[in-house]
């Protein structure tokens, strides 16, 4: 195998927030029923950290557990083990009906970060994204301008989005856009 | 623009992120079924100004179908619920009754 | 004249000079101006001219509601025509010309036209020009084009940016007048979030202007100190330069935001359209004052009374020197002190009520200024400036009994709420009969989500017209807003603010009441749009009964300014015309926006590199590099064919279609469709979706599958492999693996939700290669790895293993009829798979191809192609696909469908071959013509062509197409006339036109 690359090869953008596609990511689709003792012990067993609620992420660094609908989960864990963490799940879940499939090279990540990193993302999505509404640990799925994508906040002011490979250029420079200089709102 | 919240995740979606589905609780018709039943099936559509019944995707969140109950007229919505069920359950029927009493939609009141 | 006062102007900075140009001409006017009063300031009466008929046009009010002064501004990539003067802040540079006339302002050649007034009646269009049909082309075309539009169509691209912002609030405020802020500080007191939107750069509206104290102090001081509070509150949100567009279903709001009109050099967007979503919307949008009807009231000169004391309050500018005001209520008076304290000649006061007004026309009597009762304006005199009026009797026909000669004319009909938001979203109306307006009916409000109302009325806006009453009518409007949004109000009493007592209004529609003909149709109603009092009068006697089809007959109300100034006037004159109280008329629909928004904001961001998204594989790079030239597919952009220097893109494609029949090709597979479907239930549903048999697959074997809808018609196709027991890889079109996901997903959770299956799209996890040709098999083996030899692998298997040393799943599959792998290797490692295979292919004369050559390649081995064979009309049979539609299974999707007589019809078109006689290539889409005409005196068809092009490998054209009884024809000749008039002469053949015994792609 040669050196693997993530869709934009850590570009980046500077404007009133700053713009970061951070590499490859380990990202595995995990279906099945999320009540399920034997499903939890091991979602949780791969990523370290305890199940999340609905609409929530549960993240520490590069590992993490993301609610993404009443029966999947997006299952966060560093790029260089996700295929052995799939197939631990997979052994984990013989027997039961799940799903466990690696989708890090499906997916593209971004942060965007700093004092007006809300309104940057408001622009873009349809989501009340005031502090009083939306604050870490929260985990979002709706649409990016005309894209699917999902988001969290990894602290008060970074933003961590999941959106297709594919249209990693489109959503950068999406942000870019939104991000542009003199483009404030300071509304948040 | 309409606001509707998914019963599976809970989130108020922004019309933006759902997609439509048309109406709700088709019962499906396949081989054996007489040529009546199959039309129906496929083109027969209820179109009322008022209450009435739709199917709608949580397509840019958390994917899943859903189903609305709400008035095509003034667009008030009686209530979401969940797509596994063949007819609208009783809480949506009575909180229906409450706002548009004597309300009838094909064989459901 | 118009000039700039030396005392007043609140808004203005007479320190500062800034210079812009009117048609050319450098102007000067201070910060703070509007580019209308910075005209008035340098007598620039006349702004344009009419539509129509080409009149002379001057300002005539000081907001939004201003139809005359529309101006093209700016240049070259900042260019935007029909700019509103009255709301546009000046800035130094700014550049503005004039609309509507040829060759100039002064000197108009179209002013011919308002000597044609009575020969351009309303209804002129739509009688003039039916007949004689030949006259279209040259004549009536030509002549509505000269005369369509209102400023000039930009030539420039916009080299501005736009945004969207999407916010949330309880409670939403549009408007920042005294009521509005004194809602908005009600409600925020609640502890409600709050977001207030003021359309212009200055808070507190009329109030200033208009004057009068609250609690003991001057309004300014209100305004300061609630301006102050709200500012200070953490829940609130101040908007200025943001106009309320748009109330919607729901709650939603547009706010269209202003940022750098005024700073054209500042970066950072230009506009910015606020998506909203409240609990509760307090509309406090103020009221409109209207003009009266009578002759020449659209003379440049002629004023809005209330406008006319904002241009010498605001900005230090006196619209004329010698003034006439009319008036049939106590506001106007307003004016007149206004004037007179600044100075200025206030000639006379024409009250039409024979009683005259109250306090405040005893205190402008007090001034000196005579005022006289029951009497109106017969005429203004003058064409490019007030020079005259002529007075005569409100109650009378319009004899003259005096003249006076004056260079500007304040009028006065009332005010009417601005209902706009209110109404979007369907609020109700109720007639005021005092105040001779329509004002929002509280008990019918437009309602949300709940079935309740969720927009509240305040002040003027809700016909509550004195600074008193206004501010009693915004403190509810704040406290009932919060209680709706689930916030419990502070209790409190509203501000006292003085109240002048003012004599009745008496409804004046028509001045003089029953001015003769003459002066009707001189008398303007819609000044943006020409339509005079005689105008509407027309169209009812014509019928024209319906205020909606008036509009659209006589143009009232129509275009920038949708009828902000004529709506009442023009009603009231249709309602007399047609002898009913105004209520039983109506108005027409207020749609938004309520002022027109730029098209770059309704864009946002979506524009330039933007404007949609543009998928791309790993491999997009590379392709770019190596002369794609483009095919969007769907959002993708794939390859068409990669272009070499010297090369047509013709001929590029020939060439990658012998090189790939005698060598090797390299197609980049990536776009296709990757769905894996798991679980104890996995086969049993695939046996449904699919026509054919997929429980039957064996792990490590792969099937060719069709999917068909509910109501039989094909939707896709693919490759299905079965990894193992419980799991299959299905493979769809390039265009498929979203809604085919999403298909899946449906059934799953609608129909078979007790079903153990779950779906995942894996379209981008893996970059999928497709290597085809006779040395597809030798460069895999040059680069090693795993056994790909004909028995291990043979066609229709699969395996995982490692090919130079990547992890890669090996597909032995076909769509090109040659000896093909397409390999998928994850998108992270794609370019280099790609680059090593280009790499290590060279010797055995290696090409990528795009999907120019593998529509040539399919379409020579007689493969079907979604999107080209099928159309959504299509079902298999009609394909010769009977091969995969499973006879076993009790039910798929589309199998009932498929039984219906329709489909069973043997006449259904059916697919064959098509081979010219000349070798030549057949026109896409050409229909074969069959014997005869239908009712409507076209040939009769049998059959049409979906797929067509040069075959290099076979040195002609090639086609396949769906034919009346086509398999049994075989050999038969068919007609197909294409667009320019030629007919095309093509014998039915074999669809398979190369390798009929596919012994080329089994090697």
């Amino acid at each position: 195998m040669s050196e693997p690359v993530s869709a934009l090869n850590k570009a980046g953008f500077d404007g009133i927030a700053h713009v970061q596609e951070i590499g490859l990511q380990g990202m595995i689709t995990l279906r099945g029923n999320l009540a399920a003792k034997d499903l939890k012990a091991a979602a949780s067993a791969v990523a370290g950290v305890a199940m999340p609620g609905v609409n929530e992420a549960n993240c520490e660094g590069e590992r993490g557990l993301c609610w993404m609908s009443p029966d999947e989960l997006l299952v966060l864990c560093p790029y260089d083990v996700v295929q052995a963490n799939t197939a631990q799940l997979q052994q984990a879940l013989t027997g039961t009906h799940a799903l466990a499939v690696n989708v890090s090279d499906a997916r593209a990540v971004f942060r965007v970060s700093g004092p007006v990193a809300r309104e940057v993302m408001a622009k873009l999505c349809p989501v009340d994204l005031s502090p009083a509404a939306f604050s870490p640990g929260m985990f979002r799925r709706t649409r990016m301008a005309q894209v699917p994508a999902a988001f969290w906040m990894v602290d008060e002011q970074t933003f961590q989005i999941v959106c297709f490979r594919s249209v990693a250029q489109y959503v950068f420079d999406l942000l870019s856009v939104a991000a542009q200089p003199g483009s404030a709102v300071n509304l948040f | 623009m309409l606001t509707l919240q998914c019963p599976y995740c809970g989130v108020a979606a922004d019309e933006t992120e759902l997609s439509a589905g048309g109406e709700a609780h088709l019962k499906r018709f396949g081989p054996g079924s007489s040529e009546e039943e199959f039309h129906d099936y496929l083109f027969t559509r209820e179109n009322p100004r008022g209450v009435h019944f739709e199917r709608w995707r949580h397509s840019h969140g958390c994917g899943k179908w859903f189903h609305a109950a709400r008035d095509t007229q003034t667009l008030e919505v009686f209530g979401t619920y969940k797509a596994q069920t063949t007819e609208p359950p009783k809480d949506i029927r009575d909180a229906i009754t409450a706002k548009r009493p004597g309300w009838t939609w094909r064989d459901v009141a | 004249m118009s000039k700039r006062l030396p005392t007043h102007g609140r808004l203005i900075d007479r320190s500062k000079r800034i210079g812009f140009t009117f048609n050319g001409k450098p102007l000067a006017g201070h910060p703070g101006d509007t580019l209308a009063s910075a005209l008035l300031a340098n007598d620039q009466m006349m702004v344009g001219r009419s539509f129509k008929y080409h009149r002379p046009r001057g300002v005539v009010a000081s907001g939004a509601e201003e139809p005359n002064a529309l101006v093209n501004m700016g240049q070259g990539a900042q260019f935007e025509p029909n700019q509103r003067a009255t709301t546009t802040e000046l800035f130094d540079g700014l550049v503005s010309r004039s609309q509507n006339h040829w060759p100039s302002l002064e000197f108009d050649l179209g002013g011919i036209n308002k000597h044609l007034s009575r020969f351009l009646p309303a209804g002129f269009y739509y009688k003039m020009f039916m007949y004689p049909r030949a006259f279209w082309k040259h004549v009536y075309e030509p002549f509505i084009r000269q005369s369509a539009g209102l400023g000039q169509a930009p030539r420039d691209r916009d080299g501005d940016t736009y945004e969207h912002f999407n916010t949330f609030t309880e409670v939403l405020v549009i408007g920042g007048g005294v009521a509005g802020l004194q809602a908005a500080r009600t409600a925020a007191q609640s502890g409600a979030r709050v977001l207030v939107m003021e359309q212009t750069a200055d808070w507190g509206g009329r109030a200033p202007v208009d004057g009068g104290t609250v609690d003991g102090a001057p309004v300014e001081r209100f305004i300061e100190q609630t301006l102050a509070e709200l500012q200070a509150m953490d829940n609130v949100t101040l908007r200025s330069r943001c106009m309320g567009a748009g109330v919607y279903d729901h709650g939603y709001v547009l706010g269209y935001e202003r940022l750098t009109d005024h700073l054209p050099m500042a970066e950072g967007p230009r506009h910015r359209l606020w998506r909203v979503r409240a609990k509760q919307v307090i509309t406090a949008t103020g009221a409109i004052e209207r003009p009266l009807s009578f002759a020449g009231n659209d003379v440049p000169g002629v004023m809005l009374a209330a406008a006319m004391r904002d241009y010498v309050v605001n900005y230090g500018v006196a619209p004329g020197q010698r003034i006439v005001i009319a008036t049939n209520n106590d506001d106007a008076y307003r004016t007149a002190i206004c004037l007179k304290e600044a100075g200025l000649d206030v000639l006379r006061i024409l009250d039409a009520r024979n009683s005259g007004g109250g306090t405040l026309m005893n205190r402008a009597r007090a001034l000196g200024i005579r005022i006289d009762c029951g009497r109106a304006i017969a005429k203004v005199g003058g064409g490019k400036r007030v020079k005259k009026v002529q007075i005569c009797a409100q109650d009378g026909v319009g004899g003259a009994l005096e003249e006076i000669a004056c260079d500007a004319v304040a009028m006065s009909g009332g005010w009417s709420p601005v209902v706009h938001l209110w109404s979007h979203c369907g609020g109700k109306l109720i007639w005021d009969a005092d105040q001779a307006h329509f004002r929002p009916d509280p008990d019918r409000p437009p309602t949300g989500a709940d079935g309740a109302g969720f927009v509240t009325v305040a002040g003027s806006a809700n016909g509550e017209l004195s600074l008193d009453a206004a501010l009693k009518d915004a403190t509810e409007a704040g406290k009932s807003a919060a209680v709706a949004a689930g916030f419990k109000p502070r209790r409190g009493k509203a501000p006292n603010a003085t109240a002048t007592p003012e004599a009745a209004l008496e409804p004046v529609w028509l001045m003089p009441r029953e001015a003769h003909v003459g002066l009707r149709s001189k008398s303007w109603l819609d000044f943006q749009n020409d339509v005079k009092v005689s105008d509407v009068q027309l169209a009812a006697r014509e019928g024209f009964e319906s205020v909606e089809h008036t509009k659209r007959y006589t143009t009232l109300g129509m275009a920038t300014d949708q009828g902000k100034l004529s709506n009442i006037n023009g009603l009231a004159i249709l309602s007399d015309a047609l002898g009913q109280p105004i209520p039983a008329t109506g108005t027409t629909t207020f749609r938004p926006p309520y002022t027109p928004i730029s098209m770059g904001a309704i864009g946002g961001e979506a524009r330039g590199d933007v404007f949609q998204p543009i998928r791309r594989t790993p491999m997009y790079d590379w392709h770019a590099a190596h002369g794609a030239d483009w095919e969007p597919v769907g959002q993708w952009r794939r390859p068409y064919a990669y272009v070499q220097s010297g090369e047509t893109v013709h001929d590029a494609v020939m060439r990658e279609v012998t090189n790939t029949r005698q060598n090797l090709g390299l197609l980049d597979a990536s776009t296709l469709g990757k769905l894996i479907v798991k679980g104890p239930d996995a086969g049993r549903f695939l046996d449904m979706l699919y026509t054919n048999m997929m429980s039957t697959l064996k792990p490590g074997r792969c099937r060719y599958g069709l999917m068909c809808s509910e109501n039989g018609f094909l939707i896709d196709d693919g490759v299905v492999a079965r990894i193992d027991d419980d799991t299959f890889l299905c493979h769809t079109t390039t265009g498929g693996a979203e809604h085919i996901h999403a298909h899946m997903e449906e059934w799953l959770q609608t129909e078979w939700w007790d079903w153990q299956v779950y779906v995942a799209n894996a379209t981008e996890q893996y970059a999928q290669i497709a290597v085809v040709g006779p040395n597809a098999r030798k460069v895999l083996e040059k680069l090693g790895g795993m056994d790909i030899s004909r028995d291990t692998l043979p066609f229709m298997a699969w395996a995982d293993g490692q090919i130079g040393g990547f992890d890669c799943r090996v597909y032995r599959i076909s769509f090109s009829g040659e000896l093909s792998y397409e390999i998928a290797v994850p998108a992270s490692q794609g370019l280099a798979f790609w680059t090593a295979l280009h790499a290590a292919g060279q010797e055995f004369g290696v090409m990528p191809y795009g999907t120019e050559c593998l529509h040539i390649l399919r379409a020579e081995k007689g493969f079907i192609m979604i999107g080209d064979e099928t159309d959504g009309t299509v079902i298999p049979q009609d394909l010769g696909l009977d091969w995969a539609i499973s006879k076993k299974k009790d039910d798929y999707l589309g199998k009932r469908a498929q039984a219906r007589s329709h489909m069973t019809d043997p006449t259904r078109w059916k697919l064959v071959g098509l081979q010219t006689e000349d070798g030549s290539v057949l026109p896409d889409g050409a229909y074969a013509v069959a014997e005869g005409r239908n009712a409507n005196g076209q040939r009769n068809t049998q059959g049409r062509v979906t797929s067509t092009y040069h075959s290099p490998t076979l040195g002609k054209g090639i086609a396949m197409g769906l034919v009346l009884d086509g398999p049994d024809r075989m050999g038969e000749v068919l007609e197909f006339p294409d667009t320019e008039g030629k007919s095309h002469s093509a014998k039915i053949v074999d669809p398979v036109f190369f390798d009929k015994d596919g012994e080329k792609q089994n090697v």
